[in-house]
């Protein structure tokens, strides 16, 4: 049983129940619930994830002590986290140092709104969904500044205006790149850009267009969620913690936890656009080859896209160095941002004259 | 001039970084002038870790003391002690068994791998990367398991006494060290793939943190710092002790005087090492590895000093007797102290970012400057 089809069954049995406004808001509160059990659950797994990818990496073992091959781990983390004060320093604004983790985990989790994890299972499907993911995910900057800003500390003063800046610039490349394929698909709606990838993915159809914007869009997201090697709102080893320097228990959970689920969601995006989001990978005409992989649920088609892009932003963070904070801006301004300019231009004439795998 | 809170008197932020600060790799508390980004002054506060050693020291006997530097320098504790131990044999003029010699320069120089090692994992961790810190350390653990079976210790090993070395080689020695040099040959490329060879390693430290030849000279900079702008400074070279004028190793210099430089000489130091060790691990002489000594060291009324090499550059022991078992004076000039004084010049005008590459670079070891 698909998920879809579970969807529309707990649907229909919800209407021979109550009116349907009942039902919409009874759904409406299923699918928050559902948000927010999501967000602990993916914390916990990419946390998980994280570690143990930066242990094998670094020659280690990584968690092993709590539960099986350490899977408790990260659960054992949040208890401690959830148990512990959460300090507000003495020349805080406090209302604003309390309410920036909020902003930033609502930020995640309008994201997660309309994107869909199988064959017709989505929360809300929006016909400007690109338009919407990259408006909305452009409000994460806010929190990062109002927390550094109320923080009265300048390590999180320095960090939340580096991350201003990084976040906004890189904003652009990645738009340009999501632009390419909103070009070629003629559609702002995430559903009907999987749709067009029926006969392929446009990272296969597109020639190297898609392929150049496809790399854009995995350095710009990079860049956009703080991640190394452009962690400069963070930078440890320049500023102890950056933005976050003075947050402690649940709201500093906030704050990793949203960028987590960020990585996750500019991840399922890039896997949506570039990768054919749920869709199976088809092989032109092997027709027994396509069968079998119709047979691997959609949704599964999509996590496996989602989390191998994740991996891929994982392996960037335990191998390269750290940017400097001009090399990053410049890397934006002088080579990322005109080469996607140009990219777009080159989309746009191969979309016009048909020039890509049909 | 009145200064306010966080505010210097022209408007610059001013930053404490440090005593506790991830790239000060201890105590040390930089005061840091910002314009935004911009570094407008860099000034050390030092005496967080004193423990007034050189006074200790004057309570000590000869044979005491020694064991005390090894807290200076943590990172070439061998080192140290060599430098005390030779000041005191030049005192006490006594002739030292070619063995002990020979062992001495091994243990230094695997001590200077070591160092670098440890070096090169923190710096790469200064810069954002946390991968190279663990390989780094993969290799030096094989380093310490050797210096745990001979010496007993894998930091601080207290192994050099005045006349030689406190104890004999362990059998298996030649042939751990054999391994070592093995696997490290075949590991030491994969650090140029993983750091060296990055291009965004390559951007931070070209051009950043430059020390003048001249520069360098006046600060008193010593040990890779100062060979990375040019200055011929090797005191195995210009001052050999021991058995290192029969060694076959080049001094290595770069004249570039950028972080790039830095890093550049002390990743070829390490290889230089690796061709001493070579040279002396099947060419160990046989004989005593201790002279005979008194029990009770004393000392000709006069002034002793002796300079060595160690990973950090040159240490200086000065010792000042009145012919009694214990120094009068003990003084020693550690390579850290003149080396962080540079980081002002290096530093002045540049972003945050590249004054931690310019201070990993650096090297520093708080305690070697504080004493």
């Amino acid at each position: 049983m698909s998920l879809s089809s579970l969807a529309q069954q707990i649907h229909l049995w919800l209407l021979g129940h109550m009116s349907e406004q009942w039902t919409l808001v009874l759904e409406m509160i299923i699918a928050g619930i559902l948000v927010i059990s999501f967000f602990a659950v993916l914390g916990l797994v990419l946390v998980y994830m994280e570690r143990k990818v930066s242990a094998w990496m670094q020659i280690r073992l990584g968690p092993n002590r709590v539960g099986p091959k350490g899977l408790l781990q990260s659960f054992a983390d949040t208890l401690k986290l959830l148990i512990k004060e959460g300090l507000t320093p003495d020349g805080a604004d406090k209302f604003l140092f309390n309410i920036a983790p909020i902003g930033a985990i609502m930020v995640s989790m309008l994201l997660m709104a309309p994107i869909p994890f199988a064959k017709d299972f989505q929360m809300w499907d929006i016909n400007i969904g690109v338009l919407y993911v990259s408006a909305v995910s452009s409000l994460s900057v806010i929190s990062i500044l109002v927390a550094g800003w109320s923080s009265n500390n300048k390590y999180s003063l320095l960090g939340a205006m580096r991350s201003g800046a990084q976040i906004v610039s890189y904003e652009l490349s990645a738009g340009m790149a999501i632009m390419t394929i909103v070009i070629l698909s003629g559609s702002l709606s995430l559903t009907e850009i999987i749709q067009s990838q029926q006969n392929g993915w446009w990272l296969f159809k597109g020639h190297v267009p898609v392929i150049i914007a496809f790399v854009i869009y995995i350095i710009a997201v990079t860049a956009e969620t703080n991640r190394a090697p452009f962690d400069m709102a963070e930078a440890e080893s320049e500023l102890t913690a950056g933005f976050h320097t003075e947050y402690s228990g649940m709201k500093f959970a906030l704050f990793f936890l949203a960028e987590y689920v960020n990585v996750f969601i500019v991840c399922a995006i890039g896997a949506i656009l570039f990768l054919g989001g749920w869709m199976p990978l088809h092989i032109g005409e092997w027709t027994a080859f396509n069968h079998i992989m119709d047979y691997i649920p959609s949704s599964i088609w999509f996590m496996g896209k989602t989390f191998g892009l994740i991996f891929l932003i994982m392996w960037f963070r335990w191998t390269f160095p750290r940017l400097r904070v001009d090399q990053l801006l410049k890397l934006e301004w002088n080579y990322l941002l005109p080469i996607s300019m140009i990219n777009v231009v080159l989309v746009t004439a191969l979309a016009i004259l048909g020039w890509y795998f049909k | 001039m009145q200064e306010t809170i966080g505010h210097s008197a022209t408007g610059d932020l001013v930053i404490n970084v440090g005593p506790q600060h991830p790239a000060t790799h201890g105590v040390l508390h930089l005061v840091i002038h910002l314009q935004g980004e911009t570094i407008t002054k860099v000034e050390p506060h030092l005496g967080y870790i004193h423990r007034s050693i050189e006074k200790m020291c004057e309570s000590l006997t000869y044979r005491q003391f020694i064991y005390v530097t090894s807290r200076m320098d943590y990172l070439s504790a061998h080192i140290n002690n060599l430098a005390c131990a030779l000041c005191v044999e030049k005192g006490l003029g006594v002739e030292i068994p070619e063995r002990a010699q020979v062992i001495r320069v091994l243990m230094s120089e695997l001590t200077r791998i070591a160092s670098h090692e440890l070096w090169w994992g923190a710096m790469a961790m200064d810069l954002g990367a946390f991968t190279p810190f663990f390989h780094a350390f993969r290799e030096r653990e094989s380093i310490n398991d050797i210096m745990e079976e001979t010496c007993g210790a894998r930091l601080t090993m207290n192994y050099m006494v005045p006349g030689g070395v406190m104890m004999d080689l362990h059998p298996n020695f030649q042939k751990r060290v054999k391994d070592f040099l093995q696997l490290y040959k075949s590991k030491i490329d994969e650090y140029d793939e993983m750091v060296t060879g990055n291009i965004i390693f390559q951007n931070r430290m070209k051009g950043v943190g430059y020390l003048s030849k001249e520069d360098a000279i006046s600060f008193g900079c010593s040990g890779p710092t100062a060979r990375a702008s040019g200055v011929s400074c090797d005191v195995r070279k210009w001052y050999p002790y021991e058995i290192y004028s029969k060694l076959d190793f080049e001094e290595v210099i770069e004249t570039g005087g950028d972080s790039l430089a830095r890093y550049m000489v002390r990743i070829r130091e390490m290889k230089e090492s690796i061709r001493i060790v070579e040279q002396l691990i099947d060419a160990i002489p046989e004989g005593p590895f201790q002279a005979k000594t008194k029990a009770v060291l004393k000392l000709p009324k006069g002034e002793f000093y002796q300079q060595v090499e160690t990973a950090r550059g040159e240490l200086g022991v000065y010792i000042v007797s009145e012919g009694g078992t214990t120094p009068y004076r003990i003084k020693f000039r550690s390579p850290g102290f003149s080396n962080l004084s540079a980081l002002e010049t290096m530093v002045k005008g540049s972003k945050i970012g590249d004054l931690v590459a310019a201070m990993g670079t650096l090297d520093l070891v708080i305690p070697d400057i504080d004493r």
